[in-house]
């Protein structure tokens, strides 16, 4: 299984760093000269001492063996997790055996990882206790659940009505009303703790300046928002499958409580959304035994970077547990029985006509749903006017990038990799184009985060 | 997919169009297809939309493969090792830091070193790994310092890349031979269209290209259509023909010389003036010769200030009072007589001490008598009649010949003395400076070691660190004709006397890693400014230098200066943690750079 002891690539360190700063400043503190003292141990653990500018070294301990992701512990003042100082030591360690050598951890960092230990088993037995006495009271669940069913329901009633009366008065007229109404709305659904139908009512405020074909564009999420608000309302006479698809879609909470899966999970892309309130972290992960693609999701509060980092290239032994819902591939993360390491696996690939096949088929489950993951085998980048597409090497068809995938500097990144020559892609396809956002040579080499 | 796929079936697409009209016309305007109008029209319209859309989606199919690019040529070089490719990734993501701050911390600048470290890769021959290519295409593009290192060590996969990206359209100008429009030497037709046809830009790629391997041949091309050429174009290329600059380059040359533009005029003397047997140069070696000569009888002493035309009148009084001629190697009045002002011999009056000299107390002297006028065979030469402001006209011309006349003659001239003791003579009247530093440019042009080093004299000698006859800029240019180990001499020895105020501009001609005297020199120097008292942020300058330049093996013998000392008296307050944070930073970046070193195993 994972082998122990392998080291990350310094691309993989700088992967978790939370800001393009953090980034800067831990690579010039990856070289030997500021640390002493340095060591790891085979359970994946990381130490050193950093000399900062005070007369006292930083403490700095890293556990990259931590379920919920590497956990860092440093004497300096910073707030950043981790800080300048965990992604040097790291970064050290990823470069140079010698400076980091297998060993015992000192009395400092020993400490806090014992302690560490402690406090998580705790916390877990804790949690397994609350979820028991959470549970204490159904009845007062129940009746929470059905008053904010019925608050939800309430929204949904009027988005319904807000609708109509738009598809009354005809589609232009959203052109010339712009941004506020749709504000206004997508502020009622938020009161109505439906968060699902106030982010797809906030998007369609920018529809009418995207562009030509905007109305076709607002006619097909305007159908969808009102599919959505229908399945909601009908939620009872649905299948048990998609009923949790709409709940789901609604941004009801629900819990991952699916069966564990374990597997050898391989990190096949991870990337941010950021909008003003919120950093979303998406990690894409291929089980290598199942075959199963699944995902990953972690929230920063706003300009922060979320907490769970999984570089790209890593392979982890670890259970995941599924969350409700037909065609949802999202899923949390559960125990991990070994550090993440390097792998040198890859995804198995498919043509681009078995991938548009598989977002039409996921299509009958999640009919809301914007793409699926696929990874694309023997495919080369296109230049198509002003776009790119990827085209099949031994067929004579090609999928378009997605409009967002074109602006992309990673873009770039798989152009040159793939020289014209097939290359295998990971990416998100779906009825925008494909996304790619994970790249591997066809001959040897590591894979190339495009994102 | 979308927009580009065709739709599972026509009707379908008639059903979507009808759709989105009645819903961008609104329900009460027009009643959907199928449905009954009414308040239940614009549900009606939205289900049926919904069933079209998620339709629409799951039949999409993937589009026509556009045409295919041709393959990016194979790098045949050995792919870098992958912990070289890694610090590369590093060097790369580093943006150069806000650079107002005067504090630097301890850590070490990347971007600094990434030029070094593409030298490094460059003389081992390694090839990139792909993705790395458009980083480093963007840096290329953002620093032109870096372009040329950049792009040969990107390689030619890089150039069928930037053919993609207009961004990197720079990259196609700016390596000879990148472009896919420039043609061999050898395809004559398309050097000739290229030529007649192509941008000035393209053109002036496509005459460097030739130039570095035909000389001739490129002369001869840009001679088919001098004559027609705008007069800047003329002088990019003119100047284009010093690479690779020889004697088969003079009667084109000579021609230029009459050219409408003075600039192209000025270069095209300057470029014969190079070239120590052309016609120009004898005949600009003559003109100087007239203006200079030993003075046997002469003693050297201080004079009073005074101008240029009064030094002539004193020389020619002298010269007649003491009725020396003939003892001068050269005579005067042959000067004189060439300049036109003969009248200056009748200058008898206020005869002076000169004349008590006991000629055996009188040491050999050079006499300079500057020239009288700028006639039209001295400016058709290239020589700059105007003066600029506040400068003698007649010293500025004198500037001009020496300049342009080859360093040879003055040994013919001066009695065949060496470079070392022709510079060693006095000069009368205050003309030292002038003649000296028109030797040092003479020196510079004609890359002519053995004067360079007469001039540079000892770096030890105390007219070396003060504003002396020679300035500092002319130093670090005729240390760049000296040897390396030469030049890291001469300047490690100017170091250990004169310290590091002085120091920046020689330090920037020295070869990198520095030689281990000059190394020692500016650590030593460095740790004396710090004994001092003074900032750091003085000896920023050097500091960076030192970072990039001293030879990283030198790091074990700075650990000594990492400790914070105690503060002399003295010392401007918390200088010392400064300090050691400075060298902290020098230590740091020798150490990466030894680390870079050895992972492209340059070791």
């Amino acid at each position: 299984m994972t082998q122990q002891g392998v080291r990350w690539t310094a691309d993989q360190v700088l992967a978790l760093a939370p800001d393009a700063a953090s980034r800067k400043a831990g690579s010039k503190l990856g070289a030997a000269g500021p640390w002493s003292e340095a060591g790891c141990s085979d359970e994946g653990r990381v130490w050193g001492l950093c000399k900062g500018s005070g007369s006292k070294p930083y403490q700095t301990v890293v556990d990259l063996a931590d379920a919920a992701g590497p956990a860092y512990k440093c004497t300096c003042p910073s707030r950043k997790f981790p800080c300048k100082h965990a992604l040097g030591l790291l970064l050290l360690w990823a470069a140079d055996d010698t400076a980091v050598p297998p060993g015992q951890a000192p009395e400092w960092a020993g400490e806090w990882i014992t302690g560490r230990r402690g406090r998580t088993a705790a916390k877990e037995a804790g949690e397994r206790s609350g979820a028991t006495s959470g549970s204490a009271d159904p009845e007062a669940a129940r009746r929470r659940a059905e008053r904010r069913a019925e608050r939800v329901t309430a929204g949904a009633v009027e988005l319904e009505q807000r609708l109509a009366d738009l598809l009354r008065g005809g589609l232009a007229t959203a052109e010339q009303s712009g941004y506020g109404l749709w504000e206004e709305t997508a502020a009622r659904m938020v009161d109505a703790q439906a968060q699902g139908l106030a982010g797809r009512v906030r998007e369609l405020g920018a529809i009418p300046s995207t562009g030509p074909g905007w109305p076709v564009r607002l006619l097909e999420e305007c159908a969808l928002l009102h599919l959505l608000g229908q399945g909601w309302l009908r939620r009872e006479r649905l299948p048990d499958g998609l009923a949790a698809t709409v709940h789901s879609r609604m941004g009801l909470p629900a819990s991952a409580d699916g069966p564990p899966l374990r597997d050898r999970w391989l990190v096949l892309a991870q990337y941010d959304t950021t909008d003003p309130r919120l950093t979303t972290r998406r990690i894409w992960l291929h089980g290598t035994d199942s075959q199963r693609t699944v995902l990953l999701l972690s929230y920063g509060a706003a300009g922060r970077a979320p907490e769970l980092a999984l570089p790209v290239g890593l392979a982890l032994d670890a259970e995941v547990c599924a969350y409700p819902g037909a065609g949802q591939a999202r899923v949390s993360l559960g125990e991990q029985f070994a550090p993440p390491a390097p792998a040198q696996i890859r995804p198995p690939g498919m043509t681009t006509s078995r991938a548009a096949a598989r977002y039409g088929d996921a299509l009958r489950d999640d009919p809301w749903l914007e793409s699926v993951p696929v990874t694309l085998d023997r495919v080369v980048p296109v230049p198509d006017g002003d776009s790119w597409q990827l085209a099949d090497a031994d067929e004579d068809t090609a999928l378009p990038l997605s409009p967002g995938a074109r602006s992309r500097p990673g873009l770039w990144r798989l152009v040159a990799l793939s020289g014209g020559a097939p290359v295998r892609v990971f990416g998100e396809c779906g009825h925008q184009g494909f996304t790619p956002l994970t790249a591997w040579p066809e001959g040897p080499g590591d894979a190339v985060a495009l994102c | 997919m979308t927009r580009t796929s065709t739709p599972v079936d026509a009707p379908g697409a008639d059903a979507w169009e009808g759709l989105v009209t009645t819903a961008l016309l609104g329900t009460a305007r027009r009643t959907p297809p199928g449905a009954a109008p009414g308040p239940g029209a614009p549900a009606a319209l939205l289900d049926a939309a919904a069933v079209e859309t998620v339709r629409r989606r799951a039949g999409l199919r993937p589009a026509r493969a556009a045409e295919r690019p041709q393959p990016a040529p194979q790098d045949t070089r050995p792919p870098l090792p992958s912990a070289a490719a890694r610090r590369l990734a590093m060097l790369l993501a580093d943006r150069p830091g806000p650079s107002g701050g005067g504090r630097r911390g301890t850590a070490p600048d990347l971007t600094e070193l990434l030029p070094q470290w593409l030298a490094a890769a460059n003389a081992r021959g390694f090839a990139p790994p792909p993705h790395l290519l458009p980083a480093l295409l963007d840096v290329a593009r953002g620093r032109t310092d870096l372009r040329p290192a950049a792009l040969e060590f990107a390689g030619p996969p890089a150039l069928w890349l930037a053919r993609l990206n207009p961004d990197w359209r720079f990259a196609l100008r700016a390596t000879p031979g990148g472009s896919a429009a420039l043609p061999q030497p050898e395809d004559d037709d398309r050097v000739q269209r290229l030529w007649q046809e192509g941008l000035f830009a393209e053109r002036v790629a496509l005459l460097s290209a030739l130039r570095s391997r035909e000389p001739a041949a490129a002369r001869d091309l840009l001679a088919t259509t001098w004559s027609t050429e705008r007069a800047e174009d003329r002088l990019m290329f003119l100047d284009s023909l010093r690479a690779g600059l020889g004697p088969d380059d003079e009667p084109f040359l000579e021609q230029a010389l009459a050219d409408r533009s003075r600039n192209v005029r000025a270069t095209a003397a300057e470029l014969l003036s190079a070239l120590p047997g052309s016609a120009l140069a004898a005949r600009m070696a003559a003109r100087a010769a007239a203006c200079v000569a030993i003075d046997h009888l002469r003693t050297a002493r201080p004079r009073r200030p005074g101008t240029g035309d009064e030094v002539l009148g004193e020389t020619a009084g002298t010269t007649s009072a003491t009725e020396a001629t003939a003892a001068m190697e050269t005579t005067a009045a042959e000067a004189k007589g060439s300049t036109g002002a003969t009248g200056a011999t009748e200058n008898t009056g206020a005869p002076t001490t000169v004349g008590a000299t006991a000629a055996g107390k009188a040491t050999p002297t050079i006499a300079v008598e500057a020239p009288h006028e700028c006639d039209p065979g001295m400016e058709r030469d290239g020589v700059v009649a105007k003066a600029p402001a506040g400068r003698g006209e007649r010293s500025w011309w004198l500037g001009q010949l020496v300049e342009a006349a080859p360093l040879g003659t003055w040994s013919r001239r001066l009695g065949g003395r060496t470079p070392q003791e022709i510079v060693a003579l006095p000069v009368a009247d205050d003309w030292q400076g002038e003649l000296h530093a028109a030797w040092c440019r003479a020196a510079v042009r004609q890359r002519d070691a053995e004067w360079s080093r007469a001039l540079l004299g000892d770096p030890s000698a105390p007219e070396a660190g003060g504003p002396g006859a020679v300035s500092l800029a002319e130093r670090a240019k005729l240390l760049g004709t000296l040897g390396t180990a030469e030049r890291a001499e001469w300047v490690a020895g100017f170091i250990g006397t004169h310290g590091l105020s002085e120091a920046f501009q020689l330090l920037g001609v020295c070869a990198v890693p520095w030689a281990g005297p000059l190394g020692r020199a500016v650590v030593d120097a460095l740790n004396i400014a710090r004994d001092a008292g003074s900032y750091p942020w003085s000896f920023s300058g050097v500091m960076g230098l030192a970072e990039r330049c001293l030879d990283p093996s030198e790091a074990s013998r700075l650990d000594a200066l990492l400790a914070v000392p105690d503060e002399p008296e003295n010392a401007s307050p918390g200088a010392g943690g400064y300090w050691a944070e400075a060298f902290q930073r020098l230590v740091t970046t020798l150490r990466l750079r030894a680390a870079m070193a050895e992972e492209l195993g340059a070791v």
